[in-house]
């Protein structure tokens, strides 16, 4: 039965990741990534990490995904990214560095002489993965890795805000900065393009 | 099922990502393969945490996620500031950093 269900997932997982590089659209990319995380998720349970899989459904192809996809309906309009072929010699060369990579990954892993590779592993114990356990070593044994993520995330947000931000934005003299006035941008923004921004940034501030 | 089967399936899927930065110039696909890439690395580090019987790989690989979810929220950032800028979204078209 777990032969079954790891082909299955395998399977899965790897067309999902074809179909992410291949397909054109973007759109469509992200949601091929969603099934080969769906897949993952199923290979996790398999390997006995509950929890590990929990958080990719939930934070991978819940949260992160949700946000490609707005990124991508945000600037999807573009074309010319779709439209503009890349060169035959480029692809083959990357599919060439991609098969040495692949050749050398499998000798160093596999090849290596670990012993425990070819059984279903060893040390098995009931409460393996489960979210209990998880927790307990974050906060005993992990405790500063734990506390960095958790600073690490903070940062992260703050710096997306800061750099997704509204740069120079309505023709309001009090929102206008010395430095856009030295680069004389604010005098060449069409009609269309404030319009764009302004319903970017929401409703005018009062 | 032996361990190494999971390997396989990982190195497989670390060899489409890293193709795939090389061959898609839109950078939220490339994005896109950087994040099957750390998937892969995922999946082995579980897998060895299961040959090995200790947890601490399952920590990692969370560890490896919240990383993952930071550099995806920066490099959107990114994007969208590129879009606001009206530059084109093509990694060979961006050669300057200077804005």
């Amino acid at each position: 039965m777990a032969e079954v269900i790891f082909f299955i997932a395998a399977i899965v997982v790897i067309a999902g990741a074809v179909g992410t590089v291949s397909l054109r659209n973007p759109f469509y990319s992200v949601l091929a990534l969603v099934c080969h995380l769906l897949g993952l998720a199923a290979l996790f349970l398999l390997l006995r990490a509950e929890f590990i899989a929990a958080a990719q459904v939930v934070v991978y192809a819940g949260a992160v995904m949700v946000l490609y996809m707005f990124v991508v309906a945000y600037v999807g309009g573009d074309r010319r990214a779709l439209a503009a072929p890349v060169s035959g010699r480029l692809k083959a060369l990357s599919a060439l560095f991609a098969g040495a990579l692949f050749v050398e990954l499998c000798i160093a892993m596999i090849g290596s002489t670990v012993g425990v590779l070819d059984s279903e592993g060893t040390g098995f114990f009931r409460a393996f993965g489960t979210p209990q356990e998880i927790g307990r070593l974050l906060l005993t044994d992990f405790l500063l890795a734990f506390e960095l993520a958790s600073i690490l995330l903070l940062i992260a947000a703050v710096g997306a805000v800061v750099l997704a931000r509204r740069r120079s934005g309505t023709e309001m003299a009090g929102d206008l900065s010395v430095a856009d006035v030295l680069r004389g941008t604010h005098g060449t923004r069409t009609p269309a393009e404030l319009e764009t921004q302004a319903e970017a940034a929401g409703p005018a501030r009062r | 099922m032996s361990i190494t089967w999971y390997l396989v399936v990982s190195t497989i899927v670390f060899a489409i990502g890293a193709g795939g930065v090389l061959v898609r110039r839109n950078p939220l696909v490339i994005l896109l393969c950087i994040e099957l890439m750390l998937n892969a690395a995922n999946l082995s580090l579980v897998a060895f945490a299961r040959a090995h019987g200790n947890q601490d790989g399952q920590i990692f690989a969370l560890i490896v996620m919240v990383v993952a979810a930071c550099e995806v929220a920066v490099g959107l950032g990114l994007i969208v500031a590129l879009f606001r800028q009206r530059l084109p979204i093509d990694v060979d078209e961006l050669r300057e950093l200077q804005g």
